[in-house]
């Protein structure tokens, strides 16, 4: 596959051949690294090697994502046992996160049972600081009520699940937009949630470093199958004036990245099955790849911000 | 008998409001008589409700069934049926229809996804 650009209809520098071809090189390199915008590839192992203690007014933190604990279909008829490779790579870190983010999807159905199994798992991993932000399938038939039972009670949530909270100097923002969803429609806030987020970040420093997480991307990755949300831009608006802004989505189950300003935009790979590329198949939905393919597609992202540093650094390791 | 109280008015008064509403259709097996036999499905695949429009009869039965791995919902945009729980692979939901109209809904997991049924006299 060539590495220029045959054509660029909408002159923005990608065509569809390039745009596949560096989702290609994402989920087979293992990691690449983004920070102030410029694209880096490391190895699993150099981030390994780097592993020294961080001073302590650094900060380093895990997303996983996607874990969909109760799916059984070809695409992963095991995705406990995904997850806990996940939660194994993690423990094997030398230097262990501050904490991890789990933006979403915890379940397949909403079960009691499911919520049950992933709580179990989890129980393994060497980091116990846990904050989570709700995906579609952990809301589907009782509006959220179990999951904020479950996974918010070291936070302050207000209204359907969403709260702030500080680490380092870093100021984190976990959203929901999953809920109440329109017909026809996208991903969505809501006015009461736009107006705490305006409220909450109205008094800190324009050099605080922001750090939001949702579940559906805030930025329209591919607004015919449903990824983006409605009302992200009017959230944005309010982080506008940051020097640093990093966003962290899961829900498509692939890397993706986007770097607009100050913001940089980053979706996560799922740790139970891949989703097809945008555009690349009638519909979104669970990707069965031959086995031996899976667990590189398969994966989670290390964030590291390292105080005076303007971008956050972001790195994805897949499970190969 | 007793006097309806003023918040016992209001009461009455959205019950009656939600009955008509939720009259328009009515679950299977809510009802022993539906006035006919006559099955009509709306197969669910690929993120799509098919076919996208159907047109029924009023006592007609609608049965939607999911193709899809992932789980979808059957939701009236103007709250006019009772919505589906999620349906799994192969899981089906089944709903009668009343009054002659036109009935849209939505899967209210991937919005993106909307049907309409249109119901006419029997």
């Amino acid at each position: 596959m060539s590495d220029y650009i045959s054509h660029d209809h909408e002159h923005d520098g990608i065509d569809r051949r390039g745009f596949l071809h560096c989702m290609a090189w994402a989920g087979t390199g293992l990691l690449w690294t983004v920070s102030g915008g410029v694209l880096a590839s490391k190895t699993l192992a150099q981030i390994a090697k780097a592993g020294e203690p961080l001073p302590a007014t650094d900060l380093s933190f895990l997303q996983i994502s996607d874990s969909h604990i109760g799916f059984n279909k070809d695409a992963n008829k095991d995705v406990t046992a995904t997850f806990k490779i996940a939660l194994d790579r993690i423990n094997a870190m030398p230097t262990p996160p501050s904490f991890l983010i789990h933006t979403g999807d915890i379940t397949q159905l909403s079960k009691p049972e499911e919520f049950d199994t992933f709580d179990e798992v989890l129980k393994s991993c060497r980091t116990k600081d846990v904050f989570y932000v709700p995906g579609e399938h952990d809301v589907l038939n009782d509006g959220g009520k179990l999951y904020r039972e479950r996974y918010l009670k070291r936070v302050e949530a207000k209204g359907s699940g969403w709260y702030s909270f500080n680490k380092n100097g870093v100021h984190f923002i976990g959203l929901v937009n999953v809920l109440d969803l329109q017909a026809g429609g996208l991903g969505q806030l809501g006015d009461e949630q736009l107006e705490w987020l305006e409220a909450d970040v109205k008094d800190l420093g324009t050099s605080t470093p922001i750090v939001v997480f949702a579940h559906i991307p805030l930025w329209a990755v591919y607004p015919q199958w449903g990824w983006g949300t409605s009302d992200s831009e009017r959230a944005l608006g309010y982080l506008k004036r940051f020097g640093s802004v990093t966003v962290l989505n899961g829900h498509i189950h692939q890397v993706l990245q986007k770097v607009e300003g100050n913001v940089t935009f980053h979706t996560a790979m799922s740790t139970a099955f891949p989703q097809p590329a945008p555009g690349t198949a009638p519909s979104p939905g669970p990707l069965k790849v031959p086995a031996e393919k899976l667990r590189s597609l398969l994966g989670l992202t290390s964030v590291q911000y390292k105080q005076g540093k303007t971008a956050l650094a972001v790195v994805d390791s897949n499970l190969s | 008998m007793s006097t309806l109280t003023s918040r016992n008015k209001t009461i009455a008064l959205l019950c009656a409001i939600s009955c008509l509403n939720l009259s328009a259709f009515a679950l299977a097996g809510d009802t022993k008589d539906a006035g006919t036999s006559k099955q009509n499905t709306i197969e669910i695949k690929d993120f799509a409700f098919n076919p996208q429009t159907i047109i029924i009869r009023s006592g007609e039965k609608i049965t939607w069934t999911n193709r899809d791995e992932e789980p979808h919902t059957i939701v009236s945009v103007e709250k006019q049926f009772k919505k589906s729980s999620a349906l799994d692979t192969d899981q089906t939901f089944t709903i009668t229809a009343g009054a002659p109209g036109t009935y849209t809904y939505f899967c209210s997991v991937h919005p993106k996804m909307t049907g309409t049924i249109i119901v006419v006299k029997s």
